[in-house]
């Protein structure tokens, strides 16, 4: 964990989490809603950035993760009256498990395969919520903020209706995964999992089972999706089938291209950009989502780094 | 006084469909000696020393490395045991620095428990770098990024990779190929003076290199072994002259 | 209705979905196999087609058959102008790179839904059947439309073998799937292939779409599906693998039809989803060897 993290790379990126510390107390109320929603959605991107951007494994998938954080602590909370810790605990949990699940099974594909294997396994859970229906109510949609009961710590009462509980809380999360990913990436595992990026054949032959490291990124990817999803469901309280679709795999790739990925700031910038780029059009049309498609297209043709992507190459090489 | 026997096959053969590439290769390579393989291009040479790494299984036979049987080893565990392959199409990590390439090498050495992959210390690492790369030569250029190298230094950088695992058997396939007549020289002399430590395994078809280094030739031909011998044996064997004035007179 | 004749029920309906399942999914399947890229947007080729069947018919006065006629001549030419278009703007000048064609067909697939949802909605429309008849059997009368679905597609398969297979832009595809270096050194204009591979592809799933919307209804989202199931197919059917894409098309089709009508259509897909998932683990690297060396 010592590997020459710089004094500038530690500054910008604590400096961050500083930033959006303080954000809150000069944020509008609407924005201060929009920043916490973000910092969660930038959990999930970092999540997702460790597999795509670290390891260069693409998933198509994610939303199964996410969906998971979201349905083991929201159906907890709607079912069993779990109190917010626990029903955290129970969404990390169930990503995972299912990560590790997942990853048992595939972690023998590769490329192309993993591609349509994340889609498949992704699809066949959101038709499983479905199906459930009347346990998971996906169609129609739970909302758990009547039978969330507040956080209590020492004595303290903290509802999640309060808006400040709510940017802290996503602040607790993202700040806690931002150092988590740092620590990983200047790790001896982070410089394997670049390495498995670059070339895996010659990482394998270097003496490292590739098997197991990627193995290990999708766990970690995964849980840290799952996360994200537990936090959203306990801060946004709406528990639906949207979560799992497609939609929600494909954002987080959106992010983090945009953003630039195999960077860290990258996803959470992505995730800003977008989040507000999607905001304001779907002020102007109903097709919003289309900004969606030209920034992925345009970002293809144009500018495959993102971002942080290009910013690291062509000025602040010292970036992780 | 006997050498101890490093290395040893058993009737290895690879099939890759309907082609032999190695076919029944009965290979031993006492500890410390300095062994060439050559013979002309499609010999099964690669095929071999694959097979040898992991990076290929067998079809059929067994490899023996210190008396273990690690045919059915994957290439990472043989690594772990001291097998260490060089590409022969330079595989360095093109977008790193040739310290992290080299970091990656002498990581490998280092990682002992679970504790070790979270953390390690970077001093150490820095150390075991500095002391690969200087062993090629090449400790100006550490934090150059390898693929800016040219070409021979990256054959360079993949055999101080090579090195800073601490193998005891390093297979070099080809490396001299792109290096300049001096550079030749001074890799001649790296290879004397870390065979005195490590068993050397080198694939190579600039014939001075071999007659230089090797203390016995192994020679190739259609996947088989068709001549094995010390330098002046090998020289003066006709099937070796047949095989390659053969493809010579052919091309 | 007894076991028997729903059994036939469920294998008329599954017959029907695998040949149109088979179209789809062959246009996929040839341009994974040639070019070797995943179009995430197939499934909007689909769409489309449906789209613009239903366009035709509300423009085109008269008898349904005359607009269904020329949705179905004129729909697929369309879509093959927009795939070749995405080939020629986009595709080529990222240099056919797998993952950067994965995320700009993303984006394409996006761009093409919200124009049609600008342009035409946001609800399900109904297309008139262009003929109408039923065709009856002892125990129920069936939709002879969807008769005529199978035989068109049926016909459409039958031709595009005989494309690939007698043609010589057929024996340029062929060996550029094989071997493209070899084919590009023996003088097989490849990038042209690409691009008429790649319009074909769409244009065969546009075909479906066009044949199937007087049995669905046109949606904006209704490329998905097809998109997830042509991906079951070629999986299981084999790159590029006329032969096994069919074989595939029907397996899934049918046991899809059969689990439908007797479970539900929720569980026929999880289960094929989940099957084709299993496949690809157990030979990860057997269909899609070239990658894994």
């Amino acid at each position: 964990m010592n590997r020459r993290i710089s004094g500038k790379v530690l500054a910008l990126h604590l400096g961050i989490i500083v930033l959006l510390l303080g954000a809150q107390f000069v944020l509008s109320s609407y924005h201060h809603t929009n920043v916490a929603r973000i910092m969660v959605f930038a959990t999930f991107a970092l999540g997702y950035n460790i597999l795509l951007g670290y390891t260069g494994l693409l998933s198509l998938g994610h939303a199964m993760f996410f969906a998971a954080g979201i349905y083991g602590a929201g159906l907890t909370v709607f079912y069993f009256q779990f109190g917010a810790i626990e029903a955290f605990a129970a969404g990390v949990l169930s990503s995972l498990v299912l990560g590790l699940v997942f990853g048992l099974i595939v972690i023998r594909t590769s490329g192309v395969s993993f591609l349509i294997v994340t889609l498949m396994f992704a699809q066949a859970g959101f038709l499983t919520i479905l199906y459930f229906n009347e346990i998971t109510l996906g169609d129609q949609g739970i909302v758990i903020s009547q039978v969330l009961q507040p956080l209590t710590l020492w004595g303290t009462e903290y509802p999640f209706s309060d808006p400040a509980v709510k940017y802290n809380a996503a602040l607790l999360l993202f700040a806690v995964t931002f150092i988590i990913c740092i620590a990983l990436v200047y790790s001896p595992v982070g410089r394997v999992l670049v390495a498995i990026r670059e070339n895996e054949a010659r990482t394998r032959m270097l003496g490292y089972n590739t098997y197991k490291y990627k193995l290990v990124s999708l766990v970690i990817s995964a849980t840290l999706s799952g996360a994200a999803g537990a936090m959203y469901a306990l801060l946004f309280s709406y528990i639906g089938s949207t979560f799992a679709s497609i939609q929600y795999s494909i954002f987080p790739l959106l992010w983090t291209l945009v953003g630039g990925m195999g960077t860290l700031i990258g996803p959470v910038l992505g995730t800003g950009l977008m989040f507000y780029l999607v905001d304001i059009s779907s002020g102007l049309t109903e097709s919003h989502l289309i900004v969606v498609g030209v920034v992925l297209v345009g970002l293809v043709l144009w500018f495959p780094k993102g971002l942080m992507g290009t910013i690291r190459e062509k000025w602040l090489t010292w970036l992780p | 006084m006997a050498a101890v026997t490093l290395l040893e096959t058993s009737a290895l053969s690879k099939n890759f469909g309907g082609l032999q590439a190695v076919q029944n290769v009965e290979l031993r390579i006492p500890t410390g000696e300095i062994r060439a393989v050559i013979g002309p291009n499609g010999a099964g040479k690669t095929s071999l020393v694959s097979l040898i790494s992991g990076r290929l299984r067998p079809t059929e036979g067994i490899i023996h490395f210190k008396g273990e049987d690690v045919s059915r080893l994957p290439a990472w565990d043989r690594v772990s045991r001291g097998i260490v392959y060089t590409f022969q199409v330079t595989s360095v990590y093109a977008n790193l620095t040739c310290y992290e390439n080299v970091a990656l090498a002498v990581q490998r050495r280092m990682i002992g428990g679970l504790l070790d992959r979270l953390m390690l210390d970077e001093k150490r690492i820095a150390q075991g770098v500095d002391q690969a790369l200087s062993q090629v030569g090449l400790q100006e250029d550490t934090h150059r990024r390898a693929g800016d190298l040219p070409y021979g230094h990256q054959r360079l950088l993949e055999v101080s990779m090579g090195l800073a695992l601490e193998p005891e058997l390093l297979i070099l396939d080809e490396p001299t190929q792109g290096l300049a007549l001096d550079e030749i020289a001074s890799f001649c002399d790296l290879i004397r003076a870390i065979s005195k430590r490590v068993t050397v395994l080198l694939i190579e078809h600039n014939m001075s290199v071999v007659l230089e280094l090797a203390e016995r030739i192994t020679v190739m031909d259609k996947g088989m072994v068709i001549a094995e011998g010390t330098p002046s044996e090998i020289e003066q064997n006709e099937e070796v002259q047949r095989a390659y004035l053969g493809t010579d007179a052919a091309a | 209705m007894s076991l028997g004749p729903h059994l036939f029920l469920a294998l008329l309906e599954g017959t029907v979905a695998a040949l149109v399942l088979a179209l789809t999914a062959l246009g996929l399947s040839l341009v994974f196999g040639v070019m070797r890229i995943v179009n995430i947007a197939h499934g909007e080729f689909f769409m489309l087609g449906a789209v613009l069947a239903w366009w035709f018919g509300s423009v085109v006065g008269g008898s349904p058959l005359v607009g269904f006629l020329i949705a179905l001549i004129a729909g697929p030419l369309i879509v093959g102008a927009i795939a070749f278009a995405t080939d020629y703007l986009i595709l080529r000048r990222i240099d056919y790179d797998p993952e950067s064609t994965i995320v700009a067909t993303i984006g394409l697939l996006y761009i093409i839904q919200q124009v049609v949802l600008t342009f035409y909605g946001g609800d399900a429309k109904a297309v008139e059947a262009p003929i109408y008849f039923r065709v009856s059997f002892p125990w129920f009368g069936y939709s002879g439309y969807k008769l005529i679905v199978a035989g068109t597609s049926a016909l459409l398969l039958i031709g595009t073998w005989i494309a690939i297979s007698r043609t010589q832009m057929g024996l340029y595809m062929r060996a550029t799937q094989q071997d493209e270096e070899m084919a590009q050194a023996l003088g097989v204009p490849v990038r042209r292939v690409y691009a008429l591979v790649f319009a074909f592809g769409a244009m065969l799933a546009a075909a479906a779409g066009v044949l199937v919307v007087p049995i669905q209804q046109a949606h904006y989202l209704m490329g998905l599906d097809p998109l997830l199931l042509s991906f079951i197919v070629v999986i299981i059917g084999g790159l590029g693998n006329l032969r096994g894409t069919i074989v595939a098309a029907f397996v899934i089709g049918i046991s899809d039809g059969v689990i439908s009508v007797f479970f539900s259509p929720t569980l026929a897909k999880i289960l094929a989803t989940l099957l084709v998932a299993l496949v690809l683990v157990v030979r990860p690297g057997g269909l899609f060897g070239d990658e894994e060396s």
